[in-house]
């Protein structure tokens, strides 16, 4: 497979950024899964396309709006009424997809190239985040697993919560530079790694 | 103003598009029905107080949605999704009672 490029290199610098002198409450880093699947049901065959991403990625979804859940290697959530992102380290699952999910289920849409993954975790993940997005970040508001769907200044953003104090944020790859520049901007003051 | 999307809960006003008055009923597209096709592009009733209108939470989910919002206090008394087959998908309000 061709090698992918990320969007960030020219802004991904590794090491401790802002002020860390007093201990980095923020890691970033980029993902980069080798496969990013969007999925719509046809009205009506919401369950049919449920059974089918489970069929591939032996992942559960959880009942309720925005429900979800992550194996570390495989995500899934919901973000739309029927829609679905699912995303895995490995390539190959719009294949997958495209033999579960029948023209008569709904559709498949690869976005493996089109998304970038940033993950934001650390104690003060919550906390930066409430800076961009005008929802809450609460655990109990937003369970592990689940996912939202937001924007940052009409910056269209898809968010899953893989830990208690981590998330992961799916971004249109030609404004993922611009994302990733802010976010590192948002986490100076309570110093931050990029990993 | 917030408006409480069924899907995605309590959004701030800035996540949604106006997309026009929800009482507006289009004339099949190949009516000549000149009178009609001009009350559909023109009159509103302009009402100060509840009105029914089309938002679409486009920061967001993206379904469109039918909200009643009070003109005077921007109060929005109920919002659905245009869509009925989508009403077994609003699962969020549900927990937002419990």
């Amino acid at each position: 497979m061709v090698e992918r490029q990320s969007p960030l290199e020219p802004e991904f610098h590794v090491g401790s950024h802002g002020n860390f002198e007093h201990g980095v409450e923020i890691l970033l880093t980029e993902t980069r899964p080798g496969s990013i699947v969007q999925l719509a049901a046809w009205p009506g065959e919401e369950k049919k396309l449920i059974a089918a991403i489970r069929s591939v990625t032996v992942l559960a979804l959880p009942d309720g709006a925005g429900g979800g859940s992550s194996d570390g290697v495989k995500s899934v959530f919901g973000f739309a009424p029927g829609k679905f992102t699912v995303a895995d380290e490995a390539e190959g699952l719009a294949a997958a997809f495209a033999k579960a999910v029948t023209p008569a289920i709904g559709t498949v849409t690869d976005l493996s190239h089109g998304r970038t993954a940033i993950r934001i975790a650390g104690p003060k993940a919550e906390w930066v985040l409430a800076k961009f997005f005008t929802i809450d970040f609460a655990l109990p508001a937003f369970p592990v697993g689940a996912g939202r769907s937001t924007a940052h200044h009409d910056v269209f953003a898809q968010i899953q919560r893989t830990g208690a104090d981590q998330f992961d944020i799916y971004v249109f790859r030609s404004f993922a530079r611009s994302f990733w520049n802010a976010l590192c901007h948002a986490s100076e003051e309570v110093g931050y790694e990029v990993q | 103003m917030l408006i409480t999307c069924p899907y995605c809960g309590p959004r701030d006003v800035i996540e949604f598009t106006y997309q026009g008055d929800g009482n507006r009923e289009r004339p099949d597209p190949a009516s000549q029905n000149f009178e009609a096709w001009n009350a559909y592009v023109y009159d509103r009733l302009n009402p100060a107080g509840d009105h029914n209108e089309i938002w679409q939470h486009s920061g967001g989910c993206r379904t469109h949605l039918r909200v009643v919002r009070n003109t005077l206090t921007h109060e929005i008394s109920s919002v659905a999704f245009v869509r009925g087959d989508h009403a077994s998908t609003a699962r969020r309000k549900a927990e937002d009672k419990a």
